[in-house]
């Protein structure tokens, strides 16, 4: 009982990093835009671990950060107007305090990225053989025709059928389907230890979603590669992820494995996305249960906890804490966290008598 | 036939759909020849009866936009028939259509480019009224009002634009300017696949009370089978043109006939992770859509199919109701009886189970 009590309520702190084998792991991150309408905090203290040969679900809504967080750990805001500090720590090395031209090294080779729309990473005047040969040989010192063949051998490895000929195709020539195919072969080609993928199936039918992230379970299960998947869908997550990282309004609200963010959620913004979704597996239900409201601008991040204009238990906290301290991110069951100032067993109340049998 | 001896139709269909076609041309050259055409939808028959919510799925290129273009008359047909209360509209003119305009809306996908970007909201929802010439009881802009405030938006909004409101309000405008004649029946393409989820859930809600507060009759196009399955009475499946699968909902989701939905179903993301370990066998369809340029022989579905034979590559199937309320267009159905079951020789180049089921490890 005194260990449980140890560990439940503990803030988490951002710190040095503990655990031996964690591959990448992200402490306080900010990223922050100078714009005319004012200062941007897209990402707002984000901190994570992440080991080799797990994947990482970052789910949240349109605007809530994920797409700025994952180019802050591939270092590729280049504005002058973006504020960044925290740390990136990629095995051994800290990114965000090393030089461009480190980072770049690292991109590519020990990192690499799958993008939303495969047109943006793909040049439309070079074939796609020419550009994964191309991505190879930045990093690796061989010959073209090694290179060229490696590059036929990862077209092959992702699904693409008669590679050797499709080598030679224009991006455009592609269904959407397959220009996916090819950016991952080109974001795998040099075995990158860490993939991030930005919703690398939103704009896809569900046939080739399915087909997508199985080849990515596959890849990563070949290369023992540490995964980030980013996506809305709570269902893509469940699919993929080992580990659930929850996001709103450029913060984190919470963070545990799959399995502990589906079965006993802990946050009422996560209580949220998953009544707003209409669920095939399950009975049918009458009506969906949406969040009200919209969500925040992140130049006027509402003060308190960011999610108080839409919670339906805002009111219960006591002394109104809810709209005037910001909850910190406190550890409530053995590496599933949460940042909300509900008491535990409000919140184990609410969840099991409230929201669940309505789900 | 005397009326006596016909088994008598509960319902007469608001909107009756029989053998419908639309081929794009394609043109090439200076002289702009013919040389082909995108075979979009391709003899497509349905019914959608008073009330009721019909669903329509399929993979993107489909036709699903397309449908919902000619049985709004936004498109003009090339061929088959369109009736809307017993009334042929298939080649009406624009001028024919309008006292027929105010009975059959339309929602469209995208609420960033479907609304004027220069008009106020007021204009915008009020257009329905001045194109009809019509004027509401109380005045245009009460009725606005009205309007507004019934699809959850502050009616003082009247003199704002549409980028000072989200995806979802915008959608709600859209929604507003649809509902403003009273629409009999409202074709919905992709309403809510452009916005976040927790805005989605309140567009679907909103549907749904506004189906029963004013009778609407719905015809809702979209790709995600879970909203699918919420939202609908009846479901039609689409694949390269044509209607696959035709049924009510419930036995479509339980015992999906046409391999094709079965397929569909099977890659639906499940938001639990239990059911990872526990799932057996996912049906992984291999490849794209075909093109609707040139679309395969016999039942279009052939080259991606694990249970094709000979037949399937020779003969259409025709859509046939093998279980009550439930028709399906397959020469070897799942859940029902074969239809063809002499011809067992399977297709040559055809995937095979093993190629198509993946069993999790
Ligand atoms: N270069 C930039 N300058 C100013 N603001 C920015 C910049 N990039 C992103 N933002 C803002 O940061 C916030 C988070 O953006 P981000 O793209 O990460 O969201 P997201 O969660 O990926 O959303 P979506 O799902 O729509 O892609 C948004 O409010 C966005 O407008
Ligand atoms: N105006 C047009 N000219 C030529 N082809 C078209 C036109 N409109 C649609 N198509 C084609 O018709 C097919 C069906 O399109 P659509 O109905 O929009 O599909 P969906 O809505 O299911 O995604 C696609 O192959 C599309 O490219
Ligand atoms: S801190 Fe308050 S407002 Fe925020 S999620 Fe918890 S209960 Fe809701
Ligand atoms: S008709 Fe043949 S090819 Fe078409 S779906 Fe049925 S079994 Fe498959
Ligand atoms: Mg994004
Ligand atoms: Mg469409």
């Amino acid at each position: 009982m005194s260990e449980l009590e140890s560990q439940v309520g503990r803030p988490s702190v951002p710190g040095p990093r503990t655990q031996k084998d964690v591959f990448l792991s992200v402490r306080d991150l900010r990223i922050h835009f100078d714009t005319d309408d004012g200062l941007v905090r897209s990402v707002d203290g984000i901190s994570f671990d992440l080991r080799r040969g797990r994947t990482l679900g970052i789910v949240g809504e349109s605007g809530s950060g994920k797409s700025v967080t994952s180019l802050g750990i591939m270092g590729l805001h280049r504005s002058q107007r973006a504020r960044i500090t925290g740390e990136v720590w990629l095995d051994n090395d800290e990114l965000i305090g090393s030089s461009e031209d480190f980072v770049r090294r690292q991109r590519g080779r020990r990192m690499a990225m799958i993008f939303q729309d495969p047109l943006s990473a793909l040049h439309p005047y070079y074939t796609v053989g020419a550009q994964i040969t191309e991505a190879y040989r930045v990093h690796h010192p061989v010959a073209k025709k090694v290179a060229k063949a490696r590059a036929v051998d990862m077209l092959d490895r992702v699904g693409i059928p008669e590679p050797a000929k499709r080598y030679s195709s224009y991006p455009h020539e592609f269904s959407g389907g397959m220009r996916q195919r090819a950016m991952i072969a080109m974001a795998l080609v040099n075995n990158p230890e860490l993939l991030i993928a930005d919703e690398p199936t939103t704009a896809l039918d569900v046939t080739v979603q399915a087909q997508i992230l199985d080849l990515i379970r596959d890849l990563q299960k070949e290369f023992g590669s540490a995964v980030i998947v980013i996506t809305h869908d709570l269902g893509v997550v469940a699919e993929i992820a080992d580990d659930l990282l929850v996001m709103y309004a450029g913060r984190c609200v919470e963070r545990g494995t799959a399995e502990q963010v589906f079965a006993a959620p802990q946050h009422p913004y996560t209580w949220g996305l998953l009544g707003s979704m209409p669920r095939i597996d399950r009975e049918q239900t009458e009506r969906l249960i949406p969040v009200r409201g919209t969500p925040p601008s992140l130049i006027n991040v509402p003060d308190g906890c960011p999610f108080h204009p839409r919670c339906p238990y805002a009111d219960v906290p006591e002394d109104n804490v809810t709209r005037t301290v910001r909850p910190e991110l406190r550890e409530v069951g053995t590496g599933h966290f949460t940042a909300c100032h509900l008491p535990q067993e409000e919140r184990t109340r609410i969840w099991t008598e409230e929201v669940e049998p309505k789900l | 036939m005397s009326d006596l001896t016909k088994s008598p139709d509960p319902v007469e269909p608001l909107l009756k759909v029989d053998g419908l076609v639309k081929h794009f041309p394609i043109k090439k050259g200076v002289l702009q020849r013919t040389v082909g055409a995108v075979q979009a939808v391709d003899g497509i028959s349905f019914d959608v009866r008073p009330g009721e919510t019909l669903g329509v799925v399929g993979e993107s290129g489909c036709g699903k936009s397309t449908m919902g273009r000619l049985i709004t008359r936004l498109l003009e047909p090339t061929g088959g028939r369109v009736e809307f209360e017993g009334k042929d509209i298939t080649h009406l003119s624009v001028g024919q259509m309008r006292p027929l305009r105010k009975d059959v809306q339309m929602i469209f996908q995208d609420p960033y480019s479907s609304l004027n970007p220069r008009h106020t909201i007021g204009t915008i929802v009020g257009a329905p009224f001045r194109l009809q010439r019509v004027t509401p009881e109380g005045g245009v802009k009460k009725s606005v009002q009205e309007l507004l405030s019934l699809v959850g938006l502050n009616p003082e909004h009247y003199n704002r634009y549409p980028h000072e409101f989200s995806g979802g309000q915008r959608q709600r405008i859209g929604i507003a300017r649809a509902l403003a004649l009273k629409p009999r029946l409202v074709v919905a393409d992709e309403p809510v696949s452009a916005l976040d989820v927790s805005i989605q859930a309140q567009v679907v809600n909103l549907l749904d009370d506004l189906q029963d507060e004013l009778g609407l009759t719905y015809v809702i196009i979209a790709h995600d089978l879970s909203v699918i399955r919420h939202v609908s009475d009846r479901i039609a499946v689409m694949y390269l043109g044509k209607i696959v699968e035709l049924s009510d909902r419930q036995p479509l989701y339980e015992t999906p006939m046409h391999p094709y939905t079965k397929a569909l179903l099977s890659a639906v993301p499940v938001p639990d992770p239990k059911r990872r370990a526990a799932r057996t066998s996912r049906i992984l369809l291999r490849g794209d859509v075909p093109s609707p340029i040139s679309p395969p022989s016999g039942c279009r579905f052939h080259t991606r199919c694990w249970k094709a034979t000979t037949v399937c590559k020779t003969t259409e199937p025709p859509l046939l109701e093998l279980a009550p309320a439930h028709r399906v267009a397959c020469h070897h159905p799942e859940n029902a009886q074969d239809q063809q079951p002499t011809d067992t020789e399977r297709l040559a180049g055809a995937p095979t189970q093993d190629e198509v089921v993946r069993t999790s490890e």
